[in-house]
């Protein structure tokens, strides 16, 4: 018995806990990043963006929750009720459900898989269900037009988010991502002999796929310039029009999430994850947590910005980008970065 | 080992269950579901015995992508629900028997390895121990290293494949009016503004 609650009853509590903490600490980080988003785009257009609720409108993500929370979920008469319903919940579940292997600082993280980058893909290759299923379950056209399209473009753009991945993982030589982490301690500045600093991340050695990575996260996301699922101007609010309160909310919630991931994945892929930019003692001397969440919040600036002023794509165009311009330069970076790297001999 | 079991078991009764539901169910967009279902247990069974990476491309390639695919068409088509389930029991018979044939060289194959443990032992490739080589890697020296020229020809043929389908179904309409990105992008102000100095009273 003793061995049953050594093995099993104190690591399940353990975990228990800090998943806990880490959902609490991932929800409060959307609520803020939210509010950060209506901020910035309110900033880019001088209005001055949500400023009543609480002190420079702090609490107004928290006060959105309530309204969402007690107003009345409407279910169309003719939908399908229980795919209807389910669809934000795998949403929600499956955005969340990829933070388990997000490590946040050395040994912060909740499983440290072997295959954590392949865990994070295929979750995330799977988000695009909750829409599906809310489109077509609503049973109406708009929503299901959404749908539609919204399968096409992220399945679309994953391939391409696919050869950016090997890419770095060609670099790393694992698929863990702490390893992924560590291995940015050195690379191309210490290979011209300068001291380990923000150019030795993958950023600079791969910047074409940085650039390729951070258009196709907005398009996995369905961020504008690139959300047609959900374009106001011809489908209304897409494969969203028929929910409202909760259900409603909880896509929300969980299209954030997902773009809180991206925003750690590009973290960890290309920024160096939690190393400090410079190997200086002062700047080591703050904790590893600290740089991850600036530098996430800086990629999160830069999604904020890219939807603050750059107009909406034709669906055409969208295509066209995807299958004839990201694919073709991801593959040949896939097939240069391997004969590179066996050249100089580190592969 | 008791908690493994017991994952065993609900993994592998879930994707029974689903599987049995995926031609039970009467809507076929509930059996595309159901198969996600099933996928993502047999990604768990995958998990349990230490098959970590082929647990993740299942996800991705089926999952992720083929299953959406199928949904998608499913979604698509205006299937008279009723019609569908008419002629189930003419096919009964043809699927009776792939089933039995696959089950009875599932039984050979399992029965086989049990019986006389040495045929996996005879492998032309034994399979490394979890503690010395990842899944992962190991999967990478039978592909790229050791299998390499099979693995090109498998490429090949999937890409001559590709080749044949773009080829059979593209079709170039001659007046259908297309965008052309480059060379709208090579537009100039010489070759597309035309400034004419209109005197006045006269017009163009």
């Amino acid at each position: 018995m003793d061995a049953f609650i050594s093995t099993y009853v104190w690591p399940g509590l353990i975990m228990v806990a800090q998943s806990l903490l880490l959902l609490v600490a991932l929800l409060v980080f959307i609520a803020y990043i939210l509010l950060a988003d209506r901020k910035i785009w309110a900033a880019v257009q001088l209005r001055r963006g949500p400023n009543v609720v609480g002190p420079w409108g702090l609490f107004q993500s928290f006060a959105d929750l309530l309204k969402f929370v007690f107003k009345e979920p409407v279910i169309p008469a003719t939908a399908n009720k229980v795919i209807f319903l389910l669809a934000p919940l795998v949403s929600v579940t499956l955005a969340l459900a990829t933070w388990a292997v997000v490590p946040l600082n050395n040994g912060w993280v909740i499983a440290n898989i072997n295959v954590g980058i392949l865990y994070i893909f295929a979750i995330s290759s799977l988000e695009v269900y909750g829409i599906i299923m809310g489109g077509w379950a609503s049973n109406s056209k708009y929503p299901f037009l959404g749908a539609l399209r919204s399968a096409a473009q992220m399945v679309s753009y994953e391939v391409s988010i696919g050869f950016v991945i090997v890419t770095v993982l060609l670099c790393v030589g694992s698929l863990n991502l702490t390893d992924i982490v560590m291995s940015q301690s050195d690379g191309l500045g210490t290979r011209l002999g300068l001291p380990a600093s923000f150019l030795d991340w993958h950023w600079l050695a791969l910047f074409p796929m940085f650039v390729i990575f951070f258009i196709s996260a907005l398009a996995e996301t369905n961020r504008p310039p690139f959300d047609l699922p959900e374009a106001e101007s011809e489908l209304v609010a897409g494969f969203m029009v028929e929910y409202g309160s909760t259900p409603y909310m909880m896509f929300m919630l969980g299209e954030y999430a997902a773009i809180c991931l991206m925003c750690a994945l590009m973290t960890i892929l290309f920024l160096g994850g939690w190393l400090p930019p410079v190997d200086v003692w002062f700047l080591n001397w703050v904790p590893g947590i600290i740089w991850f969440i600036l530098k996430a919040s800086f990629v999160f600036f830069m999604f904020a910005m890219v939807k603050a002023f750059v107009p909406r794509y034709r669906y055409d165009q969208l295509m066209r980008l995807g299958w004839k311009v990201f694919l073709p330069i991801s593959l040949a970076m896939v097939v240069i970065t391997a004969f590179v790297l066996k050249l100089m001999g580190t592969a | 080992m008791g908690l493994q079991a017991l994952f065993f078991y609900i993994f592998a009764f879930v994707a029974v269950a689903s599987a049995f539901m995926v031609i039970a169910s009467r809507n076929p967009v509930y059996s595309v579901l159901f198969l996600i279902l099933t996928f993502f247990n047999s990604a768990g069974l995958f998990l349990l015995t230490g098959a970590e990476f082929l647990a993740m491309i299942l996800l991705v390639v089926y999952v992720g992508a083929v299953a959406v695919l199928f949904l998608f068409v499913v979604m698509m088509l205006d299937i008279d629900f009723a019609e569908l389930r008419a002629g189930a029991l003419e096919y009964a018979p043809v699927g009776a028997l792939i089933g039995i044939i696959l089950a009875i060289e599932l039984v050979v194959v399992v029965g086989g390895s049990t019986l006389s443990p040495e045929i996996a032992a005879n492998a032309s490739m034994p399979i490394p121990p979890v503690a010395e080589r990842q899944n992962t890697a190991a999967l990478g020296d039978v592909l790229y290293t050791n299998y390499v020229y099979f693995f090109q020809i498998a490429g090949l043929v999937l890409l001559v494949a590709m080749i044949g389908a773009i080829v059979l179904t593209l079709r170039h309409k001659p007046h259908i009016k297309r965008q052309n990105i480059s060379q709208q992008v090579a537009r100039t102000p010489e070759t597309a503004v035309e400034v004419v100095k209109v005197k006045p009273g006269q017009g163009i």
